[in-house]
């Protein structure tokens, strides 16, 4: 995957960013020395960038995360470091965004300068599975109400479909056709299909831009 | 069959109410349960329906029993500290026979305490929660798909028993995603011909009323509600029961600490310990039965909760304390692992054997 000096990933919660921030970030260790990981969700207090701590430290990747992160303080803290993303020029980043319009909203405060440094992507993840998004034309609004959201236009899609630990073949390839919809009807390339790593074996080759992701989990 | 989504169990509870008819949502947003306030804010314009967040958890507790009042299927959720500020509306409810369903997806306490799951709501809940002389129906989930089938069930037993009814979950199984079916036959409610509908002149007034001028009334009342309690004990109860037939050593655990129990119990049998899960599905009316038959042969209990030892009196209770039962916890938002309750199991084996 050839990536832009900041990725940035959004879409509806629950559609798996977080997964995806992580697994991307160790593939931008693999390609770039000076890597960093940001976790911008200000939505959802659970399931952060910060339970893969020991992945990501083992792959050298600097955390840009609220110290409150996964602690009691139910607050929408910023990481005190976040204008790292856009004031280090050299920094190569991953961010990740929480969840929704109102996840996106945190984008605000980066958006002018990663508008005019115009070195970014911005991917929307999607599940098809999920049960707000079932189809293009419900992907189709929530592009539109992040977009307004951040001040930031999308210029990718991430095929996400999955169905959590009962996620076959099957599930992952009756979602090819929704990830097609999507683009077209977004107007935005299909970047990648997110697939469990114990599937991309059998799956190479018949879904597009497979993308094989090892999934972080809680320990119970 | 209809197709599986991929929901949080939160939104699975705001779907399923959804599907069981209730158009009514009142909520005040509070970590872990906002999800539901969230969907239901999304969903209920695009279907005629109500959401309203309201002031605070005592406004909103009050709108469900004008709802409920009206005759219409309704719904609040918090977590802990909001379902305290919600006890006296609650005990209101209870004290008018009036329907509704309540959700707990319970954090660590006591006060404010933190963000992360607990069960240490079981006793508030199992008592009823607010003051006064009265239950409430509680049952507990332990995936994403009984959060939907047991929210269907909780308007369905409500309505037929005029009682709030509670799902105590918590922040694990409020927050986990988890594939869940919609293939639910959902029944037609039953008449409510006690309903604030208006009269149209063709019959006496109807008055949601839990106020009593007359204390002889206020007793019989009283004696009567507990007759149809009676009934909900021996009618309604409901547990899993999971290699309990053999075992000499059952656990005791609801909602998510039976999902790590039932883990461990795996262990021990692997291990040659007999071992067995009671998971209680219907905390109120607990589901004694199950317990006292399994007291005929276990030869010790094990309660594992996500708190101080709560369930324990229930399970002490229903076994008349034939049998020694023991505490397996974590609190204030900590979750035991399985090799702390297959421990726990262990040692208990060396005691027993």
């Amino acid at each position: 995957m050839h990536f832009k000096r900041v990725t940035l990933l959004a879409g509806h919660y629950g559609s798996g960013k977080t997964n995806i921030a992580v697994n991307l970030a160790e593939m931008l260790a693999a390609q770039e020395k000076n890597v960093a990981i940001a976790d911008l969700d200000i939505v959802n207090p659970y399931y952060r960038t910060l339970d893969s701590k020991e992945r990501l430290d083992h792959a050298g990747i600097r955390m840009i995360v609220s110290r409150f992160a996964n602690s009691n303080v139910d607050i929408p803290a910023m990481p005190q470091d976040m204008y790292a993303v856009v004031d280090d020029l050299s920094l190569h980043c991953i961010v990740d965004v929480g969840g929704d319009d109102r996840g996106a909203l945190a984008l605000g405060r980066l958006a002018p300068k990663l508008r005019e440094e115009a070195d970014y992507d911005m991917f929307l993840v999607v599940n098809r599975f999920r049960p707000l998004t079932p189809d293009a034309q419900s992907v189709l609004e929530v592009v539109q109400e992040i977009e307004l959201a951040a001040g930031l236009k999308f210029t990718g899609i991430i095929n996400n479909s999955n169905l959590g630990a009962e996620t076959t073949e099957e599930t992952v390839l009756s979602s090819i056709e929704f990830g097609k919809q999507c683009s077209q009807l977004a107007g935005l390339p299909l970047v990648a299909t997110g697939v469990e790593e114990s599937l991309a074996e059998s799956l190479k080759g018949k879904v597009p831009g497979i993308l094989p992701l090892k999934l972080q989990k809680r320990p119970v | 069959m209809a197709e599986k989504v991929l929901m949080k169990g939160n939104e699975a509870i705001a779907e399923a109410a959804i599907q069981a008819g209730c158009r009514h949502y009142f909520g005040y947003p509070i970590t872990p349960q906002t999800e539901i306030a969230a969907y239901m804010a999304k969903r209920m314009p695009k279907i005629g329906g109500t959401f309203l967040q309201a002031e605070s958890e005592i406004a909103a507790i009050n709108m469900v029993y004008g709802v409920s009042s009206a005759g219409k299927r309704v719904m609040t959720s918090s977590s802990s500290p909001g379902i305290s500020l919600k006890g006296e509306g609650i005990s209101y409810l209870a004290g008018t026979d009036l329907p509704c369903v309540i959700v707990n997806a319970q954090r660590g306490g006591p006060g404010l305490g933190g963000i992360q799951p607990s069960q240490s709501d079981y006793f508030q809940a199992t008592r009823g929660g607010g003051h006064g002389d009265y239950h409430i129906l509680v049952l507990a989930p332990s995936s994403v798909q009984e959060m939907a089938e047991l929210t269907i069930k909780a308007f369905d037993l409500a309505d037929q028993y005029l009682m709030p009814a509670m799902i105590l979950a918590d922040g694990t199984t409020g927050q986990m995603m988890e594939p869940v079916s919609f293939d639910f036959e959902i029944k037609e409610p039953p008449a409510k011909p006690w309903a604030t509908t208006g009269t149209k002149m063709q019959r006496p007034h109807n008055i949601a009323n839990s106020l009593y001028l007359d204390p002889e009334k206020l007793e019989r009342i009283n004696i009567e509600r507990f007759k149809r309690y009676e009934i909900i004990k021996e009618k309604e109860q409901l547990a899993e029961e999971y290699l309990v037939d053999d075992a000499d050593i059952v656990i005791a655990a609801f909602g998510i600490s039976a999902r790590i129990a039932k883990n461990a119990v795996d262990e021990a049998r692997a291990l040659g310990i007999k071992a067995g899960l009671i998971r209680p599905i219907t905390l109120w009316p607990f589901p004694d039965k199950v317990f006292k038959k399994a007291a005929e042969h276990a030869k010790r209990f094990i309660s594992v909760e996500l708190s101080m030892g709560q369930m324990i009196e229930d399970v002490k209770l229903a076994t008349e304390c034939k049998v020694p039962v023991s505490l397996c916890y974590r609190v204030g938002g900590m979750i035991p692992t399985p090799d702390q309750v297959l421990e726990a199991i262990k040692e208990a084996a060396k005691e027993v054997m």
